[in-house]
């Protein structure tokens, strides 16, 4: 290997890993102010990227009728809940959010999907429509559940990436899609030539990390999903309420997600599968951070970006086996590095599988 | 066993021995998929629902299995029965792997790299070309006994099921032995599995290799049923689809790998029937169908289907103790009646900037009953996971009959003869109370797993089933041994941890707020149990806030207000001691 093919390999792993670090940033997020570990964040990138592709191409994309039907589905939880516990008062709000405001980008995309679209807008209906997806399933699979363990909500994280994925398959069909770049323009650095897109791409993940740290830093919200990853019970007595925090993270994870995918969509022919893998890569980042440090888990994902380079220029068939068997090594050295393991784990509901 | 429990279990072996004379041979084939389904499910039920572990990636376990004698059988022309032991051995060393990576990270760990390590697993099986990539390995031989050939499909249908029913009955008669309490204790934390000498990480570990061994096993059988392997049924969607059977069946319940394996394989086969006539993705939609059906089974039911039918039977009636000879004792190191059984020297312990515990030493002496009083918050609690091993102290040493006991773990100080109750109760609530008594004998019995699996301890576990159901006697609750820990009061669930304690055979006694919740007979009982074992050479720590129950009780009273000592001496001269009562009172009264 010459000094500049591996100086190629770190510039494209960074630029993969830049991606990376979005989608590990939303992991983490959800996980610290919900513990639910969101496998089918991935499935959401994956979403973004083919809606992005259909819109250019002048389809209509499946995500419509998938944000369709979770709100469908949200919509009557919510009300049947808030009918049983005698709050009907509340019902129009929950209609508002629930229904409305999911439904309105998707029946904006609907119509505009049959026009050519200028790519500013089709990127911004892309956001649009994707973002309600996650709060919705946060709605329907998780909030039913917020007393399980860490375990179970684990185990519908998995149920539900199943389904994403299978409904994936249904919307978008088994091609693969690129979408086109944002940019076709090349510097060269001497020898080394670096494409618009992957400076796109580094200093989109860069801007939006920033502003997730101003989110947390200067706003209430931000301030309050930091008191609710701190300590759950606590937040709940200064009355933050779990189920918003919840909500938000869920947003903006998935506002995450879609931008995401948006970046990715030109780098990479994506199937309706892909995303489970590009999560799962950010998992690794997410891990190397602990779960639970964002600026460890953003230096975790573009070094699993740049691993994920190199491992395909040594081998691409085994490419996905060398990047999550780097796996093992990682936690092996986290055992040992970390006190806060076993000793503090909270203990399980023990009546839990019983009730 | 009830009566009707008795004979649903006859009327299914009669179901299962006549099957093949009763239906086609594609029924049969499909009850051949579901044995094997269920042993693997019967691992990922010991995992997850006995042992509180979850594993996504135990179809990769049963694919190591199967392409280890594939590989073996097919391509070297091996016979299928060293084949076997190749599965086996396969899969326990990649299990030992993985699980002495994850298991000393918190829960969620093992599972997400089950994920990853599932879909490495699958990729390798598809693209190694000695495994034959992503067609797969055919020309596999059936199994033979001598003459006898499990070719067809009626032959193999009895070689899995009896398999099955063999695996099923070690993995019952496990989990009713030493070894098996100590995986059931696992589940709720390690606080409590550590203070009875048994090592959390070690059980785990060796639950994580029981379950892919049981994965292995199946992998075998379905290698030599099927005849042929490919990657396509290892992957993570077939180790959800295993979760799935886990926890439908019933997690913790071994007939629920069975049932469980049932229903989902023949949801599946009627899916497969009907989504074809919908839509040319039907397998795709299958699993949605699937994954839609696991959340409203986690969010409506996740007890599972055994859990709801015994609901509908008869409670089984707790098995008589029978008279068996006595446990022996633990050798217990004789300390001279003057020399501190446990000696704490300048502790401290810092949180952050708080100090918990600030330069405390006192001494314990042979025999004798200490009390350890202060006000909420005074670091009594603190001090006493100084002493069981929970923490480790910043600086000072804590020495046990002699030795330095600083930086050991619970278990070891646990095995060194320390036993202790805790502040808030923690047993195993479904688990009966006897059972319950039956962890605190761990360090004092010593069958293995094979021992247990193949009832080869039964002269031991009738010693220790008396022993416990002495204890409990000894606590006044020798009527309610069958009874389940979680349905005792509170008062009672603490009496409960003494009895355990006790079972160990302690030199030492450390007793959190035993008489917290207990009414005044039980107190009296209480008072009179540690007095007579203190008679019997005990010695005995004990953390108390009432006032009357520790000054009719103790030798001598340490007290300990915002982590530092106060006062240390007979109770008369505590109850005189001006700073003790300003402590207490915020003042001179």
């Amino acid at each position: 290997m010459t000094w500049e093919i591996a100086l190629l390999l770190v510039q494209d792993g960074i630029s993969t890993g830049a991606i990376y670090v979005l989608v590990a940033l939303g992991i983490v997020l959800i996980f610290l102010v919900t513990r639910v570990i969101f496998v089918p964040f991935g499935d959401v990138v994956g979403y973004a990227a083919l809606t992005l592709a259909a819109l250019q191409l002048g389809q209509m994309p499946g995500t419509v009728w998938l944000v369709l039907t979770l709100a469908a589905i949200a919509t009557v939880m919510e009300v049947v809940s808030l009918a049983r516990q005698g709050d009907a008062h509340r019902i129009p709000r929950a209609l508002l959010f629930y229904a409305v405001l999911p439904i309105l980008p998707a029946a904006v995309v609907y119509f505009a999907s049959m026009h050519a679209l200028p790519m500013w807008l089709a990127t911004l209906l892309t956001v649009a429509v994707v973002l309600p997806i996650s709060p919705l399933l946060y709605r329907i699979a998780f909030r039913p559940l917020a007393d399980a363990s860490v375990l179970v909500l684990l185990i519908v994280a998995v149920a539900v990436h199943f389904a994403m994925s299978g409904l994936a398959l249904l919307y978008f069909g088994p091609e693969g899609f690129r979408t086109e770049p944002m940019t076709r323009a090349f510097f060269d650095l001497g020898a080394l030539t670096i494409s618009g897109q992957s400076i796109l791409i580094v200093v989109s993940s860069a801007l939006f990390s920033f502003l997730l740290y101003l989110v947390f830093e200067r706003t209430l919200i931000g301030k309050a999903l930091r008191a609710t990853a701190v300590n759950r019970v606590g937040a709940r007595l200064v009355g933050i309420l779990p189920s918003t925090t919840g909500a938000t993270a869920f947003l903006i994870a998935s506002l995450l997600a879609a931008i995401s995918g948006i970046l990715i969509g030109p780098i990479a022919t994506l199937y309706y599968d892909s995303g489970f893998l590009i999560g799962l890569k950010a998992f690794v980042g997410a891990i190397i951070g602990g779960l639970v440090s964002y600026p460890a888990t953003a230096v975790g994902a573009i070094l699993v970006g740049i691993f994920e380079s190199f491992a395909s220029f040594w081998d691409s068939a085994l490419k996905e086996v060398i990047v999550f068997s780097s796996l093992i090594p990682i936690l092996v050295w986290q055992s040992f590095t970390s006190h806060t393991g076993v000793e503090e784990e909270i203990e399980e509901d023990e009546s839990e599988g019983q009730a | 066993m009830p009566a009707i429990t008795r004979l649903l279990f006859a009327l299914a072996i009669a179901f299962l021995a006549a099957a093949p004379f009763l239906f086609g041979s594609f029924t049969i084939t499909l009850l051949n998929y579901i044995a094997i389904y269920a042993m693997a499910t019967l691992g990922l039920v010991l995992l997850t629902g006995v042992g509180g572990l979850t594993s996504f990636g135990q179809a990769a376990f049963v694919g190591i299995g199967a392409y280890a004698t594939a590989w073996y059988t097919a391509t070297q022309g091996g016979s299928p029965w060293i084949g076997l032991i190749l599965s086996l051995a396969m899969t326990a060393i990649v299990a030992t792997v993985l699980g002495a990576a994850t298991l000393r990270l918190s829960g969620h760990f093992l599972p997400l790299s089950t994920i990853a390590w599932g879909i490495a697993i699958f990729f390798l099986f598809g693209n190694l070309d000695m495994l034959g990539r992503y067609s797969g390995l055919s020309g596999i031989p059936a199994i033979r006994i001598g003459q006898l050939s499990f070719e067809g499909t009626t032959a193999a249908y009895y070689f899995c099921w009896i398999v099955l029913g063999l695996a099923m009955l070690l993995c019952h008669n496990l989990l009713d032995s030493r070894q098996g309490r100590a995986i059931r204790a696992l589940r709720g934390g390690t606080a409590l599995v550590e203070s009875l000498a048994i090592n959390a990480f070690r059980m785990r570990l060796a639950v994580f290799v029981l379950g892919g061994v049981l994965a292995g096993l199946s992998g075998w059988l379905y290698a030599h049923v099927q005849r042929y392997v490919g990657p396509a049924p290892f992957d993570v969607r077939a180790g959800i689809e295993l979760l799935l059977m886990a926890l439908v069946g019933g997690a913790g319940q071994i007939v629920g790998a069975v049932i469980g394996s049932a229903i989902v394989t023949l949801i599946k086969n009627i899916l497969q029937d009907v989504l074809p006539a919908f839509t040319r993705y039907s397998a795709q939609l299958e699993v949605v169908v699937f994954g839609v059906l696991f959340i409203v089974l986690l969010q409506k039911a996740r007890g599972g289907v055994v859990l709801m039918i015994k609901r509908l039977l008869p409670r089984p009636k707790p098995r008589p103790v029978v008279d068996a000879p006595a446990l022996p004792p633990r050798a217990h190191q004789q300390t001279a009646a003057q020399n501190p059984v446990l000696s704490v020297r300048n502790a401290v312990k810092r949180f952050g900037a708080l100090i918990a515990v600030n330069d405390v030493s006192f001494e314990v002496r042979s025999g004798e009953v200490l009390g350890l009083i202060g006000p909420n918050g005074a670091g009594k609690s603190t001090l006493l996971n100084l002493i069981t091993g929970v923490l480790k102290p910043n600086s000072g040493t804590i020495r046990f009959q002699g030795t330095d006991i600083t930086t050991l773990p619970s278990r070891r100080i646990a095995a060194a003869g320390m036993a202790r109750t805790f502040q808030h109760v923690k047993l195993r609530p479904n688990m009966t109370c006897i059972d319950n008594v039956m962890l605190g004998l761990y360090p004092r019995t010593g069958a293995g797993f094979l021992t247990g699996a193949l009832r080869l301890d039964r002269k031991e576990e009738a010693s220790a089933r008396h022993e416990a159901l002495r204890q409990l006697q000894r606590v006044g609750l020798g009527g309610k041994y069958g009874d389940l820990a979680g349905n005792l009061a509170l008062g009672q669930q603490r009496l409960l941890e003494v009895a355990r304690a006790l079972a160990a055979d302690p030199t030492l006694m450390i007793l959190d707020e035993p008489a917290a919740g207990l009414r005044r007979l039980e107190k009296q009982t209480l008072s009179d149990l540690l007095r007579g074992l203190r008679a019997e050479g005990m010695t005995i720590v004990l953390v108390e806030h009432d006032m009357e129950f520790v000054m009719n009780l103790v030798d001598r009273i340490v007290v300990v207000d915002f982590g530092a000592k106060l006062a240390e001496g007979e109770p008369a001269l505590i109850r005189a001691d001006a700073r003790v009562q300003e402590a207490y009172l915020g003042g001179v009264a």
